[in-house]
Protein backbone atom coordinates (compact mmCIF):
# COMPACT_ATOMS: atom_id res chain seq x y z
CA UNK A 1 0.00 0.00 0.00
CA UNK A 2 0.53 3.64 -0.93
CA UNK A 3 2.12 5.84 2.10
CA UNK A 4 1.59 9.98 2.85
CA UNK A 5 4.56 12.21 2.06
CA UNK A 6 4.60 15.50 4.02
CA UNK A 7 7.28 17.82 3.23
CA UNK A 8 7.92 20.99 6.08
CA UNK A 9 10.14 23.72 5.10
CA UNK A 10 12.22 21.91 2.79
CA UNK A 11 15.19 24.34 1.21
CA UNK A 12 17.47 23.28 -1.58
CA UNK A 13 20.47 23.86 -2.83
CA UNK A 14 23.57 23.51 -5.64
CA UNK A 15 26.33 24.79 -3.75
CA UNK A 16 26.15 28.61 -3.41
CA UNK A 17 22.35 28.63 -5.73
CA UNK A 18 19.36 28.26 -3.77
CA UNK A 19 16.60 26.30 -6.36
CA UNK A 20 13.52 25.47 -3.64
CA UNK A 21 12.44 28.26 -1.03
CA UNK A 22 10.35 26.68 1.95
CA UNK A 23 8.23 24.11 -0.08
CA UNK A 24 5.47 22.81 2.68
CA UNK A 25 2.67 20.55 0.74
CA UNK A 26 1.14 17.09 1.71
CA UNK A 27 1.51 13.90 -0.53
CA UNK A 28 -2.45 11.86 0.12
CA UNK A 29 -1.51 7.91 -0.25
CA UNK A 30 -2.88 6.04 -2.88
CA UNK A 31 -3.45 8.99 -5.28
CA UNK A 32 -1.46 10.91 -7.78
CA UNK A 33 -0.11 14.23 -7.56
CA UNK A 34 1.22 16.47 -10.55
CA UNK A 35 4.02 19.02 -10.13
CA UNK A 36 3.74 21.21 -12.96
CA UNK A 37 5.56 25.00 -13.69
CA UNK A 38 8.02 26.13 -16.73
CA UNK A 39 11.58 24.42 -16.91
CA UNK A 40 13.85 25.44 -14.15
CA UNK A 41 11.32 26.13 -11.64
CA UNK A 42 12.50 23.24 -9.59
CA UNK A 43 10.20 20.65 -9.83
CA UNK A 44 12.47 17.94 -10.63
CA UNK A 45 15.19 19.19 -7.45
CA UNK A 46 11.67 19.02 -5.78
CA UNK A 47 10.82 15.18 -6.52
CA UNK A 48 14.41 14.14 -6.15
CA UNK A 49 14.45 15.74 -2.40
CA UNK A 50 12.16 12.46 -2.12
CA UNK A 51 14.27 10.02 -2.05
CA UNK A 52 17.81 11.76 -1.79
CA UNK A 53 18.64 11.57 -5.49
CA UNK A 54 19.21 15.10 -5.31
CA UNK A 55 22.38 14.60 -3.38
CA UNK A 56 24.00 12.54 -5.28
CA UNK A 57 25.11 15.49 -7.29
CA UNK A 58 28.33 17.19 -6.02
CA UNK A 59 28.12 19.95 -3.36
CA UNK A 60 23.67 19.77 -3.90
CA UNK A 61 22.27 19.96 -0.02
CA UNK A 62 19.08 19.68 1.34
CA UNK A 63 17.86 21.69 4.49
CA UNK A 64 14.22 20.50 6.48
CA UNK A 65 12.12 17.80 7.00
CA UNK A 66 10.31 15.35 4.51
CA UNK A 67 8.37 12.43 6.04
CA UNK A 68 7.44 9.18 4.09
CA UNK A 69 4.91 7.06 5.97
CA UNK A 70 6.82 6.74 9.26
CA UNK A 71 9.89 7.34 7.71
CA UNK A 72 11.89 10.64 8.43
CA UNK A 73 13.96 10.74 5.07
CA UNK A 74 16.67 13.37 6.70
CA UNK A 75 16.90 11.62 9.91
CA UNK A 76 18.05 8.36 10.84
CA UNK A 77 16.86 7.02 7.42
CA UNK A 78 19.54 5.56 5.13
CA UNK A 79 19.69 6.22 1.60
CA UNK A 80 19.75 3.37 0.20
CA UNK A 81 16.88 1.75 2.35
CA UNK A 82 14.92 4.76 1.66
CA UNK A 83 15.06 4.24 -2.01
CA UNK A 84 14.09 0.97 -1.55
CA UNK A 85 10.72 2.21 -0.11
CA UNK A 86 10.34 5.21 -2.65
CA UNK A 87 11.35 4.02 -6.52
CA UNK A 88 11.91 6.11 -9.51
CA UNK A 89 11.00 6.81 -13.17
CA UNK A 90 13.44 9.05 -14.98
CA UNK A 91 13.02 11.21 -18.03
CA UNK A 92 14.97 9.32 -20.33
CA UNK A 93 14.35 5.63 -19.98
CA UNK A 94 17.58 4.33 -18.60
CA UNK A 95 17.47 0.73 -18.53
CA UNK A 96 20.77 -1.04 -17.65
CA UNK A 97 22.60 -2.18 -21.46
CA UNK A 98 24.46 -4.91 -21.11
CA UNK A 99 21.50 -6.71 -18.87
CA UNK A 100 18.41 -8.85 -20.53
CA UNK A 101 15.03 -7.87 -19.66
CA UNK A 102 14.68 -10.14 -17.03
CA UNK A 103 17.85 -9.12 -15.44
CA UNK A 104 16.98 -5.52 -15.45
CA UNK A 105 13.70 -6.25 -14.03
CA UNK A 106 14.97 -8.37 -11.24
CA UNK A 107 17.69 -6.16 -10.64
CA UNK A 108 16.92 -4.22 -7.39
CA UNK A 109 16.24 -7.37 -5.83
CA UNK A 110 19.00 -9.58 -6.89
CA UNK A 111 21.54 -6.84 -6.32
CA UNK A 112 20.20 -6.18 -2.63
CA UNK A 113 20.98 -9.89 -1.77
CA UNK A 114 18.20 -11.17 -3.26
CA UNK A 115 18.20 -14.61 -4.75
CA UNK A 116 15.41 -17.29 -4.65
CA UNK A 117 14.93 -18.13 -7.99
CA UNK A 118 11.20 -18.91 -8.12
CA UNK A 119 10.27 -16.11 -6.21
CA UNK A 120 12.55 -14.10 -8.33
CA UNK A 121 10.59 -15.46 -11.33
CA UNK A 122 7.35 -14.44 -9.75
CA UNK A 123 8.39 -10.74 -9.25
CA UNK A 124 9.58 -10.35 -12.93
CA UNK A 125 6.25 -11.65 -14.07
CA UNK A 126 4.05 -9.67 -12.07
CA UNK A 127 5.94 -6.41 -12.70
CA UNK A 128 6.20 -6.79 -15.95
CA UNK A 129 2.64 -7.50 -16.19
CA UNK A 130 1.69 -4.33 -14.00
CA UNK A 131 3.75 -2.58 -16.48
CA UNK A 132 1.76 -3.88 -18.73
CA UNK A 133 5.04 -5.07 -20.64
CA UNK A 134 4.88 -8.66 -20.25
CA UNK A 135 3.12 -10.12 -23.29
CA UNK A 136 5.20 -7.79 -25.77
CA UNK A 137 8.48 -9.18 -24.63
CA UNK A 138 7.50 -12.65 -22.66
CA UNK A 139 9.35 -14.70 -25.88
CA UNK A 140 12.51 -12.84 -25.12
CA UNK A 141 12.83 -12.65 -21.20
CA UNK A 142 16.29 -13.59 -21.26
CA UNK A 143 16.73 -13.38 -24.85
CA UNK A 144 17.33 -9.63 -25.68
CA UNK A 145 18.60 -6.86 -23.78
CA UNK A 146 16.83 -4.07 -21.98
CA UNK A 147 18.34 -1.34 -24.47
CA UNK A 148 16.99 -3.47 -27.45
CA UNK A 149 13.37 -2.77 -27.06
CA UNK A 150 11.78 1.04 -28.46
CA UNK A 151 11.63 4.18 -26.34
CA UNK A 152 7.91 3.46 -24.83
CA UNK A 153 9.04 0.04 -24.19
CA UNK A 154 11.89 0.73 -22.41
CA UNK A 155 10.27 3.25 -20.14
CA UNK A 156 7.55 0.50 -19.34
CA UNK A 157 10.22 -1.63 -18.52
CA UNK A 158 11.66 0.82 -16.18
CA UNK A 159 8.68 1.38 -14.25
CA UNK A 160 8.20 -2.52 -14.13
CA UNK A 161 11.95 -2.28 -12.95
CA UNK A 162 10.99 0.21 -10.17
CA UNK A 163 7.92 -2.02 -9.40
CA UNK A 164 10.06 -4.87 -8.47
CA UNK A 165 11.50 -3.71 -4.94
CA UNK A 166 7.72 -3.02 -4.43
CA UNK A 167 7.66 0.48 -3.08
CA UNK A 168 5.16 2.66 -1.16
CA UNK A 169 6.10 5.67 -3.49
CA UNK A 170 6.27 6.17 -7.24
CA UNK A 171 8.07 8.98 -8.35
CA UNK A 172 7.77 10.04 -12.13
CA UNK A 173 10.48 12.48 -13.34
CA UNK A 174 8.59 13.81 -16.80
CA UNK A 175 7.98 9.91 -17.60
CA UNK A 176 6.75 10.29 -20.91
CA UNK A 177 8.14 13.33 -22.04
CA UNK A 178 10.50 11.20 -24.91
CA UNK A 179 7.37 9.11 -26.05
CA UNK A 180 4.95 9.06 -29.14
CA UNK A 181 0.92 9.92 -27.71
CA UNK A 182 0.23 6.19 -28.26
CA UNK A 183 2.91 4.95 -25.81
CA UNK A 184 2.50 7.89 -23.39
CA UNK A 185 -1.52 6.95 -23.27
CA UNK A 186 -0.70 3.40 -22.19
CA UNK A 187 1.90 4.57 -19.30
CA UNK A 188 -1.04 6.81 -18.24
CA UNK A 189 -3.53 4.27 -17.98
CA UNK A 190 -1.03 2.48 -15.83
CA UNK A 191 -0.36 5.67 -13.59
CA UNK A 192 -4.28 5.08 -13.18
CA UNK A 193 -4.58 1.57 -11.58
CA UNK A 194 -0.79 1.61 -10.07
CA UNK A 195 -2.50 4.72 -7.69
CA UNK A 196 -4.42 2.10 -6.33
CA UNK A 197 -1.32 0.05 -4.59
CA UNK A 198 1.33 3.12 -5.33
CA UNK A 199 1.42 6.69 -4.00
CA UNK A 200 2.53 8.61 -7.26
CA UNK A 201 4.39 11.47 -7.47
CA UNK A 202 4.46 12.90 -11.30
CA UNK A 203 6.65 15.75 -12.39
CA UNK A 204 5.15 16.63 -16.09
CA UNK A 205 5.36 19.69 -18.43
CA UNK A 206 2.04 18.93 -20.50
CA UNK A 207 -0.58 20.19 -18.48
CA UNK A 208 -2.94 18.00 -19.85
CA UNK A 209 -1.44 15.14 -18.78
CA UNK A 210 -2.09 16.59 -15.27
CA UNK A 211 -5.47 17.66 -15.64
CA UNK A 212 -5.94 13.91 -16.80
CA UNK A 213 -4.12 11.82 -13.97
CA UNK A 214 -3.45 13.93 -10.86
CA UNK A 215 -6.32 14.07 -8.26
CA UNK A 216 -3.56 17.31 -7.15
CA UNK A 217 -1.67 19.13 -8.70
CA UNK A 218 1.35 21.73 -7.59
CA UNK A 219 2.02 24.69 -9.21
CA UNK A 220 6.27 25.70 -9.01
CA UNK A 221 7.42 28.84 -9.87
CA UNK A 222 11.45 29.92 -9.61
CA UNK A 223 11.95 27.52 -6.48
CA UNK A 224 8.51 28.02 -4.56
CA UNK A 225 5.61 26.09 -4.71
CA UNK A 226 3.01 29.37 -5.93
CA UNK A 227 -0.16 26.55 -5.63
CA UNK A 228 -1.46 23.52 -4.18
CA UNK A 229 -4.26 22.12 -4.48
CA UNK A 230 -7.07 19.79 -6.18
CA UNK A 231 -6.48 19.42 -10.08
CA UNK A 232 -9.73 20.97 -10.39
CA UNK A 233 -9.27 23.63 -8.85
CA UNK A 234 -5.97 24.32 -9.90
CA UNK A 235 -7.17 24.30 -13.73
CA UNK A 236 -10.16 25.84 -13.47
CA UNK A 237 -10.17 28.22 -10.54
CA UNK A 238 -7.02 28.95 -9.13
CA UNK A 239 -6.25 31.17 -6.09
CA UNK A 240 -2.68 33.10 -7.49
CA UNK A 241 -2.94 35.04 -10.65
CA UNK A 242 0.70 33.43 -11.57
CA UNK A 243 -0.83 30.48 -11.62
CA UNK A 244 -4.11 31.29 -13.84
CA UNK A 245 -1.16 33.17 -16.10
CA UNK A 246 0.32 29.63 -16.66
CA UNK A 247 -2.46 27.24 -16.99
CA UNK A 248 -3.95 29.82 -19.22
CA UNK A 249 -0.96 30.03 -21.57
CA UNK A 250 -0.47 33.79 -20.66
CA UNK A 251 2.66 33.14 -18.98
CA UNK A 252 6.30 35.08 -19.56
CA UNK B 1 1.23 32.90 -44.02
CA UNK B 2 0.71 32.39 -48.04
CA UNK B 3 3.56 34.14 -50.14
CA UNK B 4 5.34 32.53 -53.49
CA UNK B 5 8.81 33.42 -54.19
CA UNK B 6 9.96 35.09 -56.50
CA UNK B 7 12.41 33.40 -57.93
CA UNK B 8 11.89 29.07 -56.81
CA UNK B 9 14.89 27.84 -55.00
CA UNK B 10 16.81 25.82 -57.62
CA UNK B 11 17.37 21.94 -57.40
CA UNK B 12 20.72 21.51 -55.40
CA UNK B 13 23.06 20.90 -58.15
CA UNK B 14 26.61 18.77 -57.12
CA UNK B 15 29.17 21.30 -58.84
CA UNK B 16 32.22 18.73 -60.32
CA UNK B 17 34.60 20.21 -57.95
CA UNK B 18 32.47 18.81 -54.90
CA UNK B 19 32.31 15.44 -56.40
CA UNK B 20 36.10 15.43 -57.36
CA UNK B 21 37.06 16.64 -53.74
CA UNK B 22 34.68 13.93 -52.56
CA UNK B 23 36.42 11.55 -54.34
CA UNK B 24 39.27 12.70 -53.34
CA UNK B 25 39.10 12.60 -49.63
CA UNK B 26 37.86 8.93 -49.72
CA UNK B 27 40.79 7.78 -51.78
CA UNK B 28 43.20 9.35 -49.65
CA UNK B 29 41.32 8.21 -46.50
CA UNK B 30 42.05 4.79 -47.97
CA UNK B 31 45.09 5.27 -48.57
CA UNK B 32 45.87 5.96 -45.01
CA UNK B 33 44.47 3.02 -43.85
CA UNK B 34 46.53 1.04 -46.65
CA UNK B 35 49.49 2.76 -45.64
CA UNK B 36 49.19 1.65 -41.13
CA UNK B 37 48.27 -1.63 -42.33
CA UNK B 38 51.27 -2.23 -44.97
CA UNK B 39 53.91 -2.41 -41.83
CA UNK B 40 52.38 -4.79 -40.03
CA UNK B 41 51.50 -6.85 -43.04
CA UNK B 42 55.02 -6.66 -44.10
CA UNK B 43 56.16 -7.54 -40.31
CA UNK B 44 54.00 -10.90 -40.42
CA UNK B 45 54.84 -11.94 -44.07
CA UNK B 46 58.66 -11.90 -43.50
CA UNK B 47 58.10 -13.39 -40.19
CA UNK B 48 56.52 -16.19 -41.79
CA UNK B 49 58.73 -16.16 -44.42
CA UNK B 50 61.75 -16.43 -42.44
CA UNK B 51 60.02 -18.52 -39.53
CA UNK B 52 58.23 -21.05 -40.91
CA UNK B 53 60.91 -23.16 -42.25
CA UNK B 54 62.16 -23.84 -38.93
CA UNK B 55 58.88 -24.34 -37.28
CA UNK B 56 58.24 -27.81 -37.05
CA UNK B 57 56.98 -30.15 -33.97
CA UNK B 58 60.26 -30.64 -32.57
CA UNK B 59 60.55 -26.80 -31.83
CA UNK B 60 57.51 -26.55 -30.35
CA UNK B 61 57.86 -29.55 -27.74
CA UNK B 62 61.45 -30.04 -27.23
CA UNK B 63 64.23 -27.69 -25.08
CA UNK B 64 67.29 -25.91 -26.98
CA UNK B 65 70.21 -28.43 -27.80
CA UNK B 66 73.44 -27.73 -26.45
CA UNK B 67 75.55 -24.94 -28.63
CA UNK B 68 77.02 -26.67 -31.56
CA UNK B 69 74.33 -29.05 -32.20
CA UNK B 70 71.49 -28.47 -34.44
CA UNK B 71 67.78 -28.97 -34.17
CA UNK B 72 66.21 -28.56 -30.42
CA UNK B 73 63.04 -25.90 -29.95
CA UNK B 74 61.43 -23.75 -27.65
CA UNK B 75 58.94 -25.48 -25.49
CA UNK B 76 60.51 -24.37 -22.64
CA UNK B 77 60.72 -20.80 -23.70
CA UNK B 78 56.47 -20.57 -24.88
CA UNK B 79 55.41 -22.24 -21.31
CA UNK B 80 57.60 -19.56 -19.74
CA UNK B 81 56.27 -16.42 -21.58
CA UNK B 82 52.69 -17.88 -20.96
CA UNK B 83 53.89 -18.29 -16.77
CA UNK B 84 55.22 -14.84 -16.44
CA UNK B 85 52.32 -13.60 -18.59
CA UNK B 86 49.55 -15.17 -16.16
CA UNK B 87 52.07 -14.16 -13.40
CA UNK B 88 51.52 -10.22 -14.68
CA UNK B 89 47.80 -10.90 -15.90
CA UNK B 90 47.28 -11.85 -12.17
CA UNK B 91 48.78 -9.08 -10.04
CA UNK B 92 48.41 -6.16 -12.93
CA UNK B 93 44.76 -6.44 -14.36
CA UNK B 94 43.25 -6.20 -10.73
CA UNK B 95 45.23 -3.72 -9.51
CA UNK B 96 45.22 -1.63 -12.78
CA UNK B 97 41.15 -2.02 -12.87
CA UNK B 98 40.86 -0.99 -9.38
CA UNK B 99 42.99 2.31 -10.20
CA UNK B 100 40.90 3.06 -13.02
CA UNK B 101 37.39 2.38 -10.59
CA UNK B 102 39.35 4.73 -8.28
CA UNK B 103 40.02 7.40 -10.21
CA UNK B 104 36.38 7.44 -12.45
CA UNK B 105 34.11 7.14 -9.17
CA UNK B 106 36.00 8.48 -6.05
CA UNK B 107 39.14 10.29 -8.15
CA UNK B 108 37.63 13.52 -9.28
CA UNK B 109 39.96 15.31 -6.94
CA UNK B 110 43.44 16.45 -5.98
CA UNK B 111 44.23 13.11 -4.52
CA UNK B 112 42.62 11.87 -8.32
CA UNK B 113 45.06 14.17 -10.14
CA UNK B 114 48.07 13.18 -8.29
CA UNK B 115 46.96 9.39 -9.29
CA UNK B 116 46.50 10.47 -12.49
CA UNK B 117 49.74 12.14 -13.22
CA UNK B 118 51.83 9.84 -11.66
CA UNK B 119 50.22 6.45 -13.83
CA UNK B 120 51.12 8.92 -16.93
CA UNK B 121 54.46 9.13 -15.89
CA UNK B 122 54.84 5.51 -14.90
CA UNK B 123 53.30 4.78 -18.54
CA UNK B 124 56.60 6.68 -19.71
CA UNK B 125 59.19 5.09 -18.48
CA UNK B 126 61.39 2.82 -20.31
CA UNK B 127 61.09 -0.96 -19.69
CA UNK B 128 64.46 -1.28 -19.10
CA UNK B 129 64.26 0.76 -15.73
CA UNK B 130 60.96 -1.12 -14.77
CA UNK B 131 63.50 -4.35 -15.14
CA UNK B 132 65.63 -2.54 -12.53
CA UNK B 133 62.71 -2.03 -10.18
CA UNK B 134 61.54 -5.68 -10.05
CA UNK B 135 65.41 -6.49 -9.82
CA UNK B 136 65.14 -4.52 -6.65
CA UNK B 137 62.34 -5.73 -5.31
CA UNK B 138 62.13 -9.43 -6.32
CA UNK B 139 65.76 -10.80 -7.42
CA UNK B 140 67.89 -8.93 -4.44
CA UNK B 141 65.69 -10.07 -1.71
CA UNK B 142 65.16 -13.79 -3.41
CA UNK B 143 68.93 -13.73 -4.41
CA UNK B 144 67.81 -15.44 -7.58
CA UNK B 145 66.49 -14.67 -10.72
CA UNK B 146 62.66 -15.92 -11.38
CA UNK B 147 59.66 -15.94 -13.17
CA UNK B 148 57.91 -14.18 -10.22
CA UNK B 149 60.41 -11.33 -10.89
CA UNK B 150 59.57 -10.90 -14.44
CA UNK B 151 55.76 -11.35 -13.65
CA UNK B 152 56.79 -8.43 -11.24
CA UNK B 153 58.15 -6.08 -13.89
CA UNK B 154 55.48 -6.35 -16.74
CA UNK B 155 52.67 -6.06 -14.12
CA UNK B 156 54.18 -2.57 -12.90
CA UNK B 157 54.14 -1.86 -16.79
CA UNK B 158 50.86 -2.92 -17.29
CA UNK B 159 48.65 -1.36 -14.41
CA UNK B 160 49.03 2.58 -15.75
CA UNK B 161 47.54 1.46 -19.50
CA UNK B 162 44.78 -0.95 -17.69
CA UNK B 163 44.07 1.86 -14.99
CA UNK B 164 43.68 4.94 -17.32
CA UNK B 165 41.34 2.75 -20.00
CA UNK B 166 39.49 1.60 -17.11
CA UNK B 167 38.69 5.09 -16.40
CA UNK B 168 38.26 6.56 -19.29
CA UNK B 169 35.77 3.56 -20.02
CA UNK B 170 33.73 3.93 -16.35
CA UNK B 171 33.51 7.78 -17.11
CA UNK B 172 31.79 7.22 -20.49
CA UNK B 173 28.42 5.20 -18.94
CA UNK B 174 25.73 7.89 -18.46
CA UNK B 175 25.41 9.10 -15.38
CA UNK B 176 21.28 8.01 -16.22
CA UNK B 177 22.51 4.33 -15.70
CA UNK B 178 24.03 4.90 -12.27
CA UNK B 179 21.07 7.01 -11.01
CA UNK B 180 18.88 4.04 -12.33
CA UNK B 181 20.84 1.41 -10.03
CA UNK B 182 20.76 4.40 -6.60
CA UNK B 183 17.24 4.81 -7.44
CA UNK B 184 16.44 1.06 -6.71
CA UNK B 185 18.31 1.44 -3.34
CA UNK B 186 21.49 -0.28 -4.90
CA UNK B 187 24.43 0.97 -3.20
CA UNK B 188 27.31 2.54 -4.48
CA UNK B 189 29.80 0.41 -4.14
CA UNK B 190 27.18 -2.53 -5.75
CA UNK B 191 26.30 -0.04 -8.53
CA UNK B 192 29.89 0.34 -9.33
CA UNK B 193 30.93 -3.25 -9.51
CA UNK B 194 27.71 -4.71 -10.91
CA UNK B 195 26.26 -1.72 -13.20
CA UNK B 196 29.02 1.10 -14.08
CA UNK B 197 31.86 -2.29 -14.45
CA UNK B 198 29.85 -4.45 -16.18
CA UNK B 199 28.60 -1.61 -18.22
CA UNK B 200 31.96 -0.67 -19.41
CA UNK B 201 33.28 -4.38 -19.62
CA UNK B 202 33.70 -4.40 -23.52
CA UNK B 203 36.28 -1.69 -23.28
CA UNK B 204 38.02 -2.35 -20.31
CA UNK B 205 38.88 -5.51 -21.55
CA UNK B 206 40.32 -3.68 -24.61
CA UNK B 207 42.42 -1.79 -22.19
CA UNK B 208 43.26 -5.24 -20.76
CA UNK B 209 44.63 -6.68 -23.72
CA UNK B 210 46.37 -3.61 -25.58
CA UNK B 211 48.56 -3.59 -22.34
CA UNK B 212 48.75 -7.01 -22.46
CA UNK B 213 49.43 -7.54 -26.23
CA UNK B 214 52.01 -4.51 -25.20
CA UNK B 215 53.89 -6.72 -22.25
CA UNK B 216 54.04 -9.78 -24.10
CA UNK B 217 56.63 -9.25 -26.58
CA UNK B 218 58.67 -7.16 -23.60
CA UNK B 219 62.79 -8.46 -23.32
CA UNK B 220 64.22 -5.53 -21.39
CA UNK B 221 62.13 -6.03 -18.68
CA UNK B 222 63.18 -10.04 -18.38
CA UNK B 223 66.53 -9.59 -19.00
CA UNK B 224 67.47 -9.68 -15.38
CA UNK B 225 64.50 -10.84 -13.95
CA UNK B 226 63.31 -13.90 -15.58
CA UNK B 227 66.84 -14.01 -16.87
CA UNK B 228 66.00 -17.17 -19.64
CA UNK B 229 66.65 -20.55 -18.86
CA UNK B 230 68.07 -23.12 -20.89
CA UNK B 231 65.70 -25.92 -19.59
CA UNK B 232 62.10 -26.58 -18.33
CA UNK B 233 61.07 -25.07 -14.97
CA UNK B 234 57.44 -24.63 -13.93
CA UNK B 235 58.82 -23.19 -10.23
CA UNK B 236 58.00 -19.45 -10.19
CA UNK B 237 60.99 -18.96 -7.87
CA UNK B 238 63.71 -20.03 -10.67
CA UNK B 239 65.33 -18.77 -13.66
CA UNK B 240 62.30 -18.59 -16.73
CA UNK B 241 62.99 -19.20 -20.02
CA UNK B 242 60.84 -16.53 -22.22
CA UNK B 243 60.21 -16.40 -26.14
CA UNK B 244 61.36 -13.02 -26.04
CA UNK B 245 64.71 -14.04 -23.97
CA UNK B 246 65.48 -16.38 -26.28
CA UNK B 247 64.66 -14.69 -29.59
CA UNK B 248 67.23 -11.70 -28.38
CA UNK B 249 69.69 -14.49 -27.13
CA UNK B 250 69.84 -16.78 -30.67
CA UNK B 251 69.96 -13.15 -32.49
CA UNK B 252 72.89 -12.30 -31.26
CA UNK B 253 74.51 -15.78 -31.71
CA UNK B 254 77.47 -16.50 -34.19
CA UNK B 255 75.08 -19.81 -35.19
CA UNK B 256 72.97 -20.22 -38.43
CA UNK B 257 70.75 -22.67 -37.25
CA UNK B 258 69.79 -20.22 -33.78
CA UNK B 259 69.28 -17.85 -36.55
CA UNK B 260 66.75 -19.71 -38.00
CA UNK B 261 65.18 -20.81 -34.52
CA UNK B 262 64.88 -17.03 -33.67
CA UNK B 263 62.79 -16.04 -36.86
CA UNK B 264 60.52 -19.27 -35.81
CA UNK B 265 59.97 -17.94 -32.42
CA UNK B 266 59.37 -14.36 -33.05
CA UNK B 267 56.76 -16.22 -35.46
CA UNK B 268 55.35 -18.05 -32.33
CA UNK B 269 55.29 -15.37 -30.07
CA UNK B 270 53.33 -12.86 -32.39
CA UNK B 271 50.56 -15.81 -33.40
CA UNK B 272 50.32 -16.49 -30.13
CA UNK B 273 49.57 -12.43 -29.23
CA UNK B 274 47.11 -12.43 -32.32
CA UNK B 275 45.53 -15.63 -31.00
CA UNK B 276 45.06 -14.51 -27.02
CA UNK B 277 43.28 -10.99 -28.27
CA UNK B 278 41.38 -12.93 -30.26
CA UNK B 279 40.32 -15.33 -28.56
CA UNK B 280 39.26 -12.89 -25.69
CA UNK B 281 37.44 -10.70 -28.10
CA UNK B 282 35.40 -13.62 -29.53
CA UNK B 283 34.75 -14.89 -26.07
CA UNK B 284 33.36 -11.54 -25.28
CA UNK B 285 30.90 -11.19 -28.64
CA UNK B 286 29.57 -14.77 -28.08
CA UNK B 287 28.21 -14.10 -24.43
CA UNK B 288 26.83 -10.65 -25.66
CA UNK B 289 23.07 -9.98 -26.10
CA UNK B 290 20.99 -9.15 -28.85
CA UNK B 291 20.40 -5.61 -29.20
CA UNK B 292 23.05 -4.82 -26.36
Amino acid sequence: MGVGITVEHLNAFYGKTQALFDINLAVQANHATALIGPSGCGKSTFIRCLNRMHETIPEARVEGSVRIGDLSVYNGTSATQLRRRVGMVFQKANPFPTMSIYDNVAAGLKLNGFRKRKLLDEVVERSLRSAALFDEVKDALHKKSGASLSGGQQQRLCIARALAVQPEVLLMDEPCSALDPISTGKIEELIFQLKEQYTIVIVTHNMQQAARVAEFTGFFLLGKLIEFDKTEKVFTNPSDKRTEDYVTGRFG
Amino acid sequence: MNSTLATPIPVLQISWRRRATDRLMTALSILTVLIVLTPLAAIFAYLVYKGVASLNLAFLTQTPKPVGEVGGGMANAIAGTGMILAIASLMGVPLGIGAGIFLSEYGRNRYGDAVRFVSDVLNGVPSIVIGIVAYGLVVVRQKHFSALAGGVALAIMMVPTIARTTEQMLLLVPQSIREAAYGLGISHWRTTLSITLRTATSGIITGVMLAFARVAGETAPLLFTAFGNQYWNWDLRQPTAALSLQIYTYALSPFDDWHRQAWAGALVLITLIVGAVAAVRIAVRHGKLAGA
